[in-house]
């Protein structure tokens, strides 16, 4: 039993030991410069975007001439 | 442009998915850390790739009740769009495959061999394939009225292939993906929290309004096309 308990704790520690050590993004967000990245992502939605109301209204003039 | 509440919405929605997405806080998971975020976008397009095949099934099913042929162009056309967010799926998986599946001890081309094995992959693979079939086959008809039964008809079998192939067989074996023999994958609560679920939910609600725009521009064109044609 105590060998059990001794190798629940051990794996537990292991865990937190790996949950505070997974490397993420901090500095990233701590310095803002994720919001580069967002800033670029939202670039190329809106450029897709424009492009689809553009199509859209092109669509809709032609639907109305026919 | 016309009946515009939803296309706003769809874009209002996935600008919220790319700033909240990247901002939000996230598990920290030692062997995903920040690509978990992919969520928002990789899961998506599998989200956005069934809407739009259901939504292609029930349009084939209108056209053989009806034999109306707006419903036949409509259910081409949101296959197409649909196999674009599946062919966009496999990509995006296939990137993030390369950083979280691997084996470290191994390059990237010699882990191929056990993430080949991936039951997902196969079954998305064969839906797919089974969709791009249709396509070939409604297109390859020249008779109007034929190439729109058959294709109905075709349709309705892809969809069916659906279900063995990406709802029920992965369901059933190990998988890389979460949930795989145990669960649900990406809907079941334990594999994202709380907070992700509050970007992932209007994530696919936003990508699949997007799919749907595309999908009704392109069956507006070939309409227009077709009146063209028949002057």
């Amino acid at each position: 039993m105590k060998k059990l308990s001794f190798t629940f704790y051990f794996l537990l520690f292991t865990l937190i030991i790996n949950a505070q050590n997974v490397n993420m993004a901090d500095a990233m967000k701590e310095n803002g410069k994720i919001y580069v990245v967002i800033a670029v992502m939202l670039t190329i939605l809106a450029g897709l975007v424009l492009y689809l109301v553009r199509l859209d209204r092109k669509i809709s003039r032609l639907e109305k001439n026919k | 442009m016309r009946k515009s509440w939803w296309k706003i919405l769809g874009v209002l929605l996935l600008v919220y998915t790319f700033i909240a997405g990247l901002l939000i806080e996230v598990p920290r998971n030692p062997q995903l850390q920040e690509t978990i975020r992919n969520l928002f976008f990789h899961v998506c397009m599998w989200f956005g790739m069934m809407i739009l095949f259901i939504v292609s099934f029930v349009r084939a099913i209108m056209y053989l009740r009806t034999n109306n042929h707006i419903h036949d162009i409509a259910s081409r056309q949101y296959a197409g769009v649909g196999i674009l967010f599946g062919v966009l799926g496999y990509i995006t998986g296939a990137i993030w495959m390369s950083y979280t599946w691997i084996d470290s001890n191994k390059s990237v081309f010699n882990s191929f061999d056990t993430i080949a094995r991936e039951p997902k992959l196969i079954g998305a693979a064969i839906a797919l394939l089974v969709y791009a079939a249709y396509l070939v086959l409604r297109d390859s008809i020249q008779d109007i009225d034929k190439r729109a039964r058959i294709g109905a008809v075709y349709n309705i079998f892809a969809f069916a292939m659906l279900f063995p192939s990406i709802w029920i067989i992965p369901r059933l074996l190990d998988s890389l993906h979460p949930g795989g023999s145990e669960g649900n994958p990406a809907l079941d609560p334990g594999s994202a929290s709380a907070n992700m679920r509050l970007v992932f939910y209007p994530a696919i609600a936003g990508w699949t309004l997007i799919g749907v725009w595309i999908a009704t521009l392109k069956i507006r064109m070939k309409i227009l096309y077709e009146q063209k044609l028949s002057q």
